[in-house]
């Protein structure tokens, strides 16, 4: 579909130089002068508007060609190709200066829409949308409510309110409140006319029939969205349109703006029992005509949520239902914050809603606004908006995780209704696994709304399994995948990766062995217990490949960022030294997906430090853990950046000016510890299977051994005997160590010194540096 | 309310593509407002930031469709054309909707509904807390639409030079970014009136 071609005329509208374009801008003055609205002018219209619209930046047109524009839009016989064609040009040169367009009332509708939306798009510099919003009053005042004309200008009063609230009067509300209540309420009940009648066609065949229910049947009630018949009368679709503007029009048409009738507040005025109590409906009396609107809006959606309960013949009138019980359930909910009485009657019928949809899988979506309103309202009502939730958080994830759709506006309902999950947060807050769900199938987009909504689930009691639930997160796309895989339940087209064959994954995930840990893994609730899922690392392995996975992997590292940020802001120090050592035994224990290990351990390594600062007597009280830490060499050139941060913690950390039980015993056995990891690093040969150790660890342990020792004398000498070791080891030629690279050599580039001078030269700079916040060390500053 | 409707170039996953997200049609409904701002603006500083806002939206819903398609190892093939006769499988087509952030690039929070098809992706920059059961509905009715009238599964025809027809449906389906709820016989009713306008 997009060629070359296109491309190339793409690049042609660019690149079109100034003098060109005004030879065809004078083109088509002269065209536009004559009137000349044939092919020719479409054509190069066509040109112009790719010219305008291809380039961000700012095209000058002559103030001929701009007018001539203006005047041909406004012209009373111009067809429609060219009257849509201008007003596309005016409104891609918007903003602009130089239009002068107006609203004339002489024009027609179709054509003040067009203005208006040339109008609408210059920014409201000039107070174009007021201008705009009167004009349409006026029109609606001056001629016949049911004119062919009103039906364009209806969505041009809807983008003035929405843009603007305020911008209308009280009396001009009020009329357009009394046309929608007759728009919503009274439409005719018969099918429309034919446009044209045939010559041959006999009155009477011409009769059309009346209007007919989605399932066929003869309309039963008045008129609305999901009634339908072969043609519609204007007032019916203004009905339409009506209601499609109802919601904004609602909230934004009050005096005293939108914000007003806020939802925080909204339960002290629920608080009147007798108001919420009185079932009696108000139609009978004559209403103020906002009341009037309201009351209509409410039987209207009434009547919606009753059609949805009908079959529709065609699957366009199906997906329409639900779209319109979700848009009646919004309505519903605006109306009950705005006029209380109307909550009694609304939930006798939403609470049979409820019921009537919460078995129906296709129905999934509607749930969501549905629950809102019985979170917002439950408190009067006395719903059991517990129940509504575990509903909601217990079946709907582990079941439909796969639609991206659904996915979306789950997270986004937990997200923007954090705040009257108020009591029920606790729920919300164990259900994150199957929140997760959500995220390891649909990464990308939702990646970005966990960073707002894992502050509000992060909580202490839950944080450990979090953690793990965090760094296992691929773990759980692969076995998400493999869920849908072994389901036999056939769906038109395959939800997973058809490309990716994985028969060994799918025997483990059907074998009884594993089938506790899978269990714990697709489990929709926090258990509160830890189970270990390295067995499921290895397993599921082969899966690292799959597209998938990949992407979730690419989102861990950002969660963990955000998790720690919120935990840390609840975590007392028994909690701290937990997940202190949570970080460092699930290093070697993480899911083998390519570059996931490496992402991972530059978080865990900068959060490791962010809890010793935030704590530092963890390293004291974790001594015992640390030294076992550093006792397991094996992996550790891959786990650098996280020894490196552990063993600079200990360098700052272990000393009693941080923790008096900081006893000269520990100092000592954390020295030979380190002291042993150093030698081990810097006499073990690089290979093809192990990597060489990066220079920073070695630098780090040099600088936190000469830190330890200033802190237990005894160990001076040992101290200045290794380093002097150090410096042999430098200095001795590289032939006799087979190619082995010294971090000393290493380094040396890096800090600008030659290989032989760093460990020399760069002594003295270590010394002093580790040394400088201890006094006692000065006159022992000059070992070299 | 819809902000903004928009149709751009979408490549494909796998293969190497070295040229840029292209917006190929786009249109704004009303204008964002800049009233905190001290500065005034002039009027080309404006229109370039709307562009930038589109461009910035286009490029994310390609990346989106591209991590999905990767996702579902839906193959590059997918793309290409099979058959102008065939019809495109739209309940099949890769869709999704992401949040925009206030400030990025929109003043507003936003939400972004779209629809990729074959080579052209279509999105719906709406309002926060829209219906997004109807935006769906009728951003696949459009693209149907769109499909249809202006033979996009044709090979040599191309849409930058038809912008009159796609602004023909939209004054109907979408006017001023209207959301409408049309039922079949609605929709069936609008598509007979643009067809008389804009006969084929």
């Amino acid at each position: 579909m997009f060629s070359a071609g296109a491309e190339s005329l793409l690049h042609q509208a660019r690149e079109i130089q100034e003098e060109e374009l005004k030879k065809f801008c004078s083109r088509i003055s002269k065209l536009l002068q004559t009137e000349d609205l044939g092919p020719d002018t479409v054509d190069s219209l066509q040109r112009l508007f790719l010219i305008i619209s291809a380039t961000k930046y700012h095209r000058r047109l002559e103030k001929m060609c701009i007018d001539l524009l203006q005047a041909t839009l406004s012209l009373p016989a111009c067809p429609e190709q060219l009257q849509v064609l201008c007003t596309a040009i005016l409104r891609e040169m918007s903003p602009c200066d130089s239009l002068s367009l107006a609203w004339d009332h002489t024009q027609n509708s179709r054509q003040l829409s067009l203005v208006a939306s040339v109008l609408l798009a210059q920014g409201d510099r000039n107070e174009e949308v007021r201008a705009v919003g009167q004009g349409v009053l006026r029109a609606l005042e001056s001629r016949q409510p049911e004119g062919p004309s009103f039906r364009h200008l209806l969505p041009v009063m809807a983008k003035v309110v929405v843009l603007s609230p305020g911008t209308l009067q009280e009396d001009q509300t009020t009329l357009l409140s009394k046309r929608l209540v007759d728009w919503l309420r009274y439409a005719s009940l018969q099918q429309g006319f034919p446009h044209s009648g045939s010559f041959f066609s006999t009155p009477r065949a011409r009769q059309p029939g009346p209007i007919t229910e989605v399932d066929g049947a003869v309309a039963t009630d008045f008129f609305t969205v999901l009634s339908t018949g072969h043609r519609f009368t204007e007032d019916q679709w203004l009905n339409v349109q009506g209601f499609s503007m109802l919601r904004a029009w609602l909230l934004h048409s009050g005096p005293e703006g939108p914000g007003a009738l806020d939802t925080d507040d909204g339960s002290e005025q629920e608080g009147s029992m007798l108001s919420v109590i009185s079932a009696t409906s108000s139609a009978g009396r004559l209403l103020p005509p906002r009341e009037r609107l309201r009351e209509v809006a409410f039987e209207y959606c009434q009547r919606l949520i009753e059609q949805s309960n009908r079959r529709a013949l065609r699957k366009g009138d199906s997906d329409l239902q639900k779209a319109c019980l979700v848009e009646a359930v919004l309505v519903l909910d605006v109306l009950c914050r705005q006029d209380p009485s109307f909550l009694y009657r609304s939930l006798s019928c939403l609470k049979a809603l409820h019921g009537r949809l919460q078995g129906d899988p296709a129905s999934v979506r509607v749930l969501l606004p549905l629950a809102r309103f019985f979170l917002s309202h439950g408190e009067v009502a006395a719903v059991d908006s517990e129940a509504v939730c575990r509903h909601l958080f217990t079946r709907i994830p582990s079941e439909q995780f796969h639609s991206p759709m659904l996915a979306f506006e789950f997270i986004q309902f937990c997200r923007d209704n954090l705040h009257l999950f108020a009591g029920h947060l606790s729920t919300l807050r164990l259900s994150f696994p199957n929140l997760f769900k959500f995220l390891a199938w649909n990464s990308p987009p939702l990646t970005s709304e966990f960073v707002e909504l894992l502050p509000a689930l992060a909580d202490a009691g839950t944080a450990l399994e979090m953690l793990h639930a965090l760094l296992d997160l691929p773990c759980l796309t692969a076995a998400l995948d493999l869920q849908l895989r072994s389901s036999p339940a056939p769906s038109e087209r395959p939800l997973w990766d058809t490309s990716l064959r994985v028969p060994s994954c799918l025997e483990a995930f059907r074998d009884p062995k594993f089938q506790g840990l899978f269990q714990y893994l697709l489990r929709p609730k926090a258990s509160g217990t830890i189970e270990r899922l390295a067995p499921l690392h290895q397993l599921l392995q082969p899966m690292a490949s799959c597209a998938r996975v990949a992407q979730c992997a690419e989102a861990v590292p950002t969660l963990l960022q955000v998790f720690f940020s919120a935990v840390t802001q609840v975590a007392d120090g028994a909690l701290t030294n937990q997940l202190a050592l949570l970080l460092l035994g699930r290093s070697d224990s993480l899911y083998p997906a390519p570059g996931y290990a490496a992402c991972v351990y530059r978080v865990l390594s900068s959060q490791f430090l962010a809890l010793c600062k935030l704590k530092p007597s963890l390293v004291v009280e974790l001594a015992r853990d640390l030294l076992e830490f550093l006792g397991s060499v094996n992996g550790l050139c891959s786990r650098a950046s996280l020894v490196t941060s552990v063993v600079w913690a200990i360098g700052e950390y272990l000393s009693v000016t941080y923790d008096r039980r900081c006893t000269v015993e520990q100092i000592n056995k954390f020295f030979e510890a380190l002291e042993a990891l150093l030698f081990e690093v810097t006499q073990c040969r690089p290979s093809a299977t192990l990597p060489s150790c990066p220079p920073q660890v070695v630098t780090v342990l040099m600088t936190t051994l000469t830190k330890l020792a200033s802190r237990s004398q005894d160990l001076i000498p040992r101290t200045s005997l290794l380093l002097s070791k150090m410096r042999n080891l430098a200095q001795s030629p590289a032939s006799s160590t087979g190619g082995h690279e010294s971090p000393g050599r290493e380094a040396g580039p890096r800090l600008g010194l030659a290989p032989s001078e760093t460990l020399t030269q760069g002594w003295p700079l270590f010394i002093l540096w580790a040394l400088s916040p201890s006094p006692l060390l000065l006159g022992h500053a000059e070992l070299s | 309310m819809v902000h903004a409707f928009l149709i751009h170039t979408l490549r494909a996953p796998n293969t190497e593509d070295t040229g840029l997200c292209r917006v190929l049609y786009s249109c704004v409904f009303g204008a964002e407002k800049s009233p905190d701002d001290p500065r005034p603006h002039g009027a080309e500083r404006d229109r370039l930031l709307r562009k930038e806002q589109i461009l910035a939206v286009a490029r994310q819903v390609e990346s989106m469709c591209r991590l999905q398609q990767q996702a579902s190892g839906r193959p590059s093939m997918d793309l290409q054309l099979q058959s102008s006769d065939e019809q495109v499988p739209l309940h099949e087509a890769p869709h999704g909707a992401f949040r925009l952030a206030a400030g990025d690039p929109f003043q507003e929070p936003r939400t972004v509904v779209w629809l990729g098809v074959l080579s052209l992706g279509f999105a719906l920059v709406l309002d926060a807390h829209e219906n997004l059961l109807l935006a769906e509905g009728t951003l696949r009715l459009l693209a149907r639409l769109l499909l249809d009238h202006l033979r996009l599964l044709v090979p040599s025809t191309n849409l930058l030079l038809r912008a009159d027809r796609i602004e023909g449906i939209l004054t109907r389906f979408l006017p001023h970014g209207q959301l409408l709820f049309l039922n079949d016989q609605f929709v069936q009713g609008l598509e007979k009136e643009f067809s008389a306008a804009w006969p084929r």
